[in-house]
């Protein structure tokens, strides 16, 4: 399996780390979010026959967080984008 | 050295003008280049190569490839011994030392053949049955005799003294296999300018072609193959590895194959033995190839029968005429050529053929004096160690003989189409399994797409070519002329899975010849309920040895089949999965064995330790000292020594292992305030603070120290075994929740040589090296940093006191570091300072109550160590908000406390549970349980910090620290956590 890391081109799994479901995004507001908002967070997680979201770390490489979209039967990645939002990541 | 008495006079692909000589057995005896050891051992008469795996029959040579089930030898000796490796693979170099294996005393007589007439006790299913009662007997008595009985080859207890690389490469079109359709498909690809890596598991590249005699274009084979072949390799795009077996495929078109480079020379220090290669591809062209099926009837695994193919390519590749008296025996017209090809060679010939004469073609390229014996079947073969007659069925006819050549039909190679979950499909007008559906990325061609017509495979191979390469965005590179090969008999398969009415039960019919399945095996497993594919494969344990069922898989199902009297497209197939051939360990380690798989990591002031006697400890990859032993000391001694003089004068530990991080940046102090429970962003210059951070589930993650060095520079510590994991969750933090923060940092703790003074005397020292700081308490108070140099290098200095003594952490360029830490002693020695390793801090940590590793396990909250007023209450930060649920605020939780025992000279263990009663065990009634426990000089006796339920009100308590696995039971006393200066007067002074 490899990973087309934004910066670094295709890579080997060997050099990323799986940071898990990407689709879960810390409440904005944390002062106001409820406690379901928390559990949801933390430790809800779906698990999905078909495509998924979810984070990998370019830790042998760039060091990038990227958000990846996998297909959890065939392990086919159809996208993998930086984590950090484009407008702050994507400047050289 | 004995004559080759079965080599041709001419022919085949070997210079016959050098010999070589190598041992079997320790017998000399001599070969050619371009013999493998199979051949070899033909050309000088020997085929008796082994005894089987379960019943020590005799067997023999029985193909030319990879597939080998019975010629599996013991290569080399000592460290080098490379057991179960197939003879046909193995190429005869100068001294090659080969050994039969599964035989005791020796190969001829074998005592543990008592199996064969053992055998009805041996039937399929017998470890599941047989041995199941009484239990005990398994383990005493049943599983080391069948380990004794049953097996192959022996490994060496030895370390391999052979090297291996690991390499990768990437391409577009990724072709396995260079016979016919493989050199066709890379030759099409290539002039179409897309990269080309063809992979071949021979020594040269034909494969099939090489054991032909058929003409292409007018010339033969081989030589029409090794012409492709060399305009391959002129070419830039094309990449040819021969010798490298691709063994599997993986995720997103990833490939790993071994390449034998090595193997087949004089072992020597400079050419590694194999590589093993990640193969990155767009597109896979599968030219892999068929192998031939066995023909299932009585005595089938006997020496002298072999498959009809194999023959051929003994004949035509290697000159080798494997039997005088030939019986050939098919169910379709591709062994009429090997009867054809060793008639020619010189061999009496006869053939027997299962179909009638009229859906015959072939025989017309037989010579007229070859006897053809249609509509009949051999249903036995005679001869123990080798055959000498067969017999047919149904007309009762004897032949005499001293081979017999089978062909069954042929099996195209899926595995490595199969590999990613594509199921093949039973194609009955073909008789064989095909990948239908290989995706968009992977196509078969040749035989392995069940294409046997040589001009068809050609024909097929280019197209397979141009497909990939247009698959990979190159164009048609216009039609290059196709080769012409000769026109060939039809294929005309009419299946045969086992002669009919051949099998007694008394007598053995062979189907899996490597794991010694029978015809009675498979009729017992479905009998007995077992008889779907994949049920009877783990009865009779049939295809589940190292040639993984690739010779016997076809013709089980078909016998299957017959036996439920369902169509074979019911009976199901077992799945394929990597890897298709055995790999030796050796090759998947790679360069990766010793240190280059878990490298060591030594401190700049490491040479220092190992002169001064230190005893080392591992921590992650870090070797750190653990105490240093003084003449006559033992650990307790030493330990107590560096203890006392730290707390009477002064010592010095290396902390070069912590992990560093420095933050710059306008917003570093806010992002720390986030991943902190405690703030910095409004901490002054030039101070430090203790900092503990959270998971988001409200659990601690590490502690440290964190400095601020200018308004916009952070430097921070973590722990040794978090250093790794601490940085990746500050990436995660700041590129994920928080871009916007203006800030940057990295890891510098390979940078920075660290090394902590500690004790009353500390400032002493330190005062007489250091330069260009003032350390007076009022100038340089407690958790002060601040900046000089010392013995000219520079310096951070942070009173920072982990020892609870007054103390000093010395941070200097890693270059400077032994100079720095010898400065500091040098300095040191009118107060006679010491260094001291991990347990004398450990000791020190615990007498002042400070928290580490085991008692950061996971399941601990900052409340709970007794560090919650640390937890601001104005800022969000990671763990904040899940700090709060109830069941985290609750007072039952285990809090730390300390411990010490009732009676002072009674010792306990980490680890022991904690219980109100004495006699009591059980984890209901478990109170909490000891995280650490030390020797404490300072006290006088041990001590020890634990985990204890409601623990902080329970000061005062008497409990028994209870381990049963030290027969231990102590009653202790909980006290506070912290047993020396509980004020902190000493590290603030
Ligand atoms: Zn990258």
């Amino acid at each position: 399996m490899r990973i087309p890391c934004p910066w670094c081109g295709d890579r080997p799994l060997s050099e990323f780390t799986y940071g898990g479901d990407a689709s879960k995004k810390r409440p904005k507001h944390p002062e106001k979010a409820s406690a379901e908002a928390w559990l949801d967070y933390v430790y809800l997680r779906d698990n999905p026959a078909g495509k998924h979201t979810e984070y990998w770390h370019h830790s042998g490489g760039c060091r990038a967080w990227l958000k990846v979209t996998r297909d959890t039967r065939s392990h086919e990645i159809s996208k993998a984008v930086l984590a950090r939002p484009q407008s702050d990541g994507a400047r050289s | 050295m004995s004559r080759q008495s079965n080599r041709l006079h001419q022919g085949g692909l070997i210079d016959r003008t050098r010999e070589i000589s190598f041992t079997f057995d320790g017998r000399a005896l001599t070969a050619h280049p371009g013999d493998t050891l199979s051949s070899a051992l033909l050309a000088n008469g020997i085929h008796l190569t082994g005894r089987s795996f379960k019943y020590h029959r005799p067997r023999g040579i029985y193909t030319a490839g990879a597939e080998e089930p019975n010629a599996l030898v013991t290569l080399g000796n000592g460290g080098r011994t490379a057991p179960n490796t197939p003879a046909t693979m193995v190429e005869v170099y100068e001294g090659l030392e080969a050994h039969s294996q599964n035989r005791w005393p020796s190969l001829k007589f074998d005592l543990l053949a008592v199996n064969s007439l053992l055998k009805p006790f041996f039937p399929a299913g017998f470890y599941y049955k047989t041995f199941m009662w009484p239990r005990s007997f398994w383990y005493r008595l049943y599983e080391p005799m069948i380990r004794r009985a049953a097996g192959l080859g022996t490994l060496a207890n030895e370390s391999d003294p052979d090297h291996y690389e690991k390499a990768h490469a990437q391409c577009d079109v990724l072709i396995v296999g260079a016979g016919p359709a493989g050199l066709m498909a890379a030759r099409e690809a290539a002039h179409s300018g897309t990269s080309v890596l063809l992979a071949d598991d021979h020594s040269f590249p034909g494969g099939h072609l090489t054991g032909e005699a058929i003409e292409i274009d007018g010339q033969p084979c081989a030589p029409w193959a090794a012409g492709i072949s060399d305009e391959l390799k002129d070419m830039e795009n094309v990449r040819l590895i021969q010798r490298t077996t691709v063994y599997g495929r993986y995720d997103g078109m990833t490939f790993g194959a071994v390449e034998r480079v090595g193997d087949h020379l004089v072992p020597d220090s400079a050419t590694p033995r194999q590589r093993s290669w990640t193969i990155h591809a767009k597109q896979l062209i599968n030219a892999t190839g068929a192998i031939e099926r066995p023909l299932v009837f009585t005595g089938n695994d006997r020496p002298g029968v072999m498959l009809a193919g194999a023959a051929r390519v003994y004949v035509n590749r290697f000159g080798v005429l494997p039997g005088r008296n030939v019986v050939v025996f098919t169910n379709n017209d591709d062994a009429y050529r090997t009867a054809r090809d060793l008639s020619q060679a010189g061999a009496t010939v006869t053939l027997v053929d299962s179909r009638a004469e009229e859906k015959v073609s072939a025989r017309g390229i037989l010579p007229e004096h070859v006897e053809v014996h249609f509509g009949q079947c051999i249903s036995k073969v005679k001869g123990r160690s080798h055959v000498h007659r067969a017999m047919l069925a149904p007309s009762g006819t004897e032949l005499d003989c001293d081979l017999v050549c089978v062909s069954g039909g042929w099996t195209p190679s899926l595995h490595l189409l199969s590999h990613v979950g594509h199921r093949p499909i039973w194609d009955e007008a073909r008789t064989c399994f095909l990948m239908k559906e290989p995706g968009n990325d992977a196509r078969a061609a040749g035989g392995a797409a069940a294409t046997f017509d040589l001009n068809e495979v050609l024909s097929e191979g280019a197209k397979a070519g141009r497909a990939a390469a247009k698959s990979c965005g190159h164009g048609s590179p216009g039609n290059s002329k196709l080769p012409k090969a000769e026109n060939l008999p039809a294929y005309a398969l009419e299946p045969l899975w086992r002669v009919p009415g051949s099998v007694s039960r008394a007598d053995a019919a062979f189907v899996d010849l490597q794991n010694d399945v029978t015809v009675a095996d498979l009729e017992l497993a479905q009998r007995e309920g077992f008889g779907h594919a994949e049920h009877a494969k783990r009865y009779t344990t049939l295809g589940m040895a190292t040639d993984q069922g690739k010779l016997a898989n076809m013709n089980a199902l078909g016998i299957l089949a017959e036996l439920q009297g369902c169509p074979i497209a019911e009976t199901g197939t077992t799945t394929f999965r990597p890897l298709t051939a055995p790999v030796a360990f050796g090759a998947i380690a790679g360069q990766t064995r010793g240190k280059a798989f878990r490298p060591v990591r030594h401190s700049a002031m490491h040479h220092w330790h190992e002169i001064h006697n230190a005893v080392f400890t591992h921590a992650g990859l870090w070797m750190r000292p653990y105490y240093y032993p003084r003449k006559g000391e033992d650990f307790a001694a030493a330990v107590k020594r560096e203890v006392l003089s730290v707390r009477s004068s002064v010592g010095m530990v290396d902390v070069s292992t912590l992990g560093k991080i420095e933050l710059k940046g306008p917003d570093a102090g806010v992002f720390l305030d986030r991943l902190y429970i405690n703030s910095f962003s409004r901490m002054r210059v030039n101070r430090a603070r203790y900092g503990v951070m959270l998971r988001e589930d409200g659990m601690v993650f590490d502690d440290g120290t964190v400095s601020r060095l200018g308004p916009d520079h952070y430097f921070i510590t973590v722990t040794t075994a978090n250093a790794s994991a601490v940085m990746q969750h500050m990436e995660f933090c700041h590129q994920v929740h928080w871009p916007q923060l203006d800030v940057q940092f990295c890891t510098v703790s390979e940078a920075w040589a660290a090394m902590a003074v500690a004790g009353p005397n500390s400032r002493d020292v330190l005062a007489r090296t250091v330069k260009g700081l003032k350390l007076d308490n009022d100038t340089f108070p407690f958790m002060a940093v601040g900046e000089g140099t010392i013995a000219g290098a520079p310096a951070r200095i942070f009173r920072i006191s982990f020892s609870g003594e007054l103390a000093y952490e010395v941070y200097t360029p890693a270059g400077f570091g032994a100079g720095v830490w010898e400065a500091i002693m040098e300095a040191g020695k009118p107060d006679g300072i010491t260094s001291y390793g991990t347990e004398a801090m450990t000791v020190m940590r615990t007498e002042k109550g400070h928290v580490a590793g085991p008692e950061l396990d996971g399941r601990t909250t900052a409340a709970d160590l007794g560090l919650g007023q640390m937890m601001s209450t104005r800022k969000d930060f990671i763990g904040r908000w899940m700090t709060d649920r109830s069941g985290l605020a609750g007072k039952d939780r285990l809090q730390l406390v300390g411990l010490k025992p009732v009676r002072v000279d009674e010792t306990f263990h980490m680890g022991a549970h904690l219980v109100n009663d004495q006699g009591v065990t059980g984890v209901d009634v478990s109170q909490g349980h000891i995280t650490t426990s030390v020797y404490s000089p300072t006290c006088g006796h041990f001590i020890g910090l634990a985990l204890l339920r409601s623990g902080r009100a329970r000061s005062g308590e008497q409990l028994y620290a209870v381990s049963p696995l030290h027969d231990e039971s102590v009653t202790v006393e909980v006290v506070n956590p912290v047993f020396t200066d509980p004020n902190g007067e000493k590290m603030r002074g």
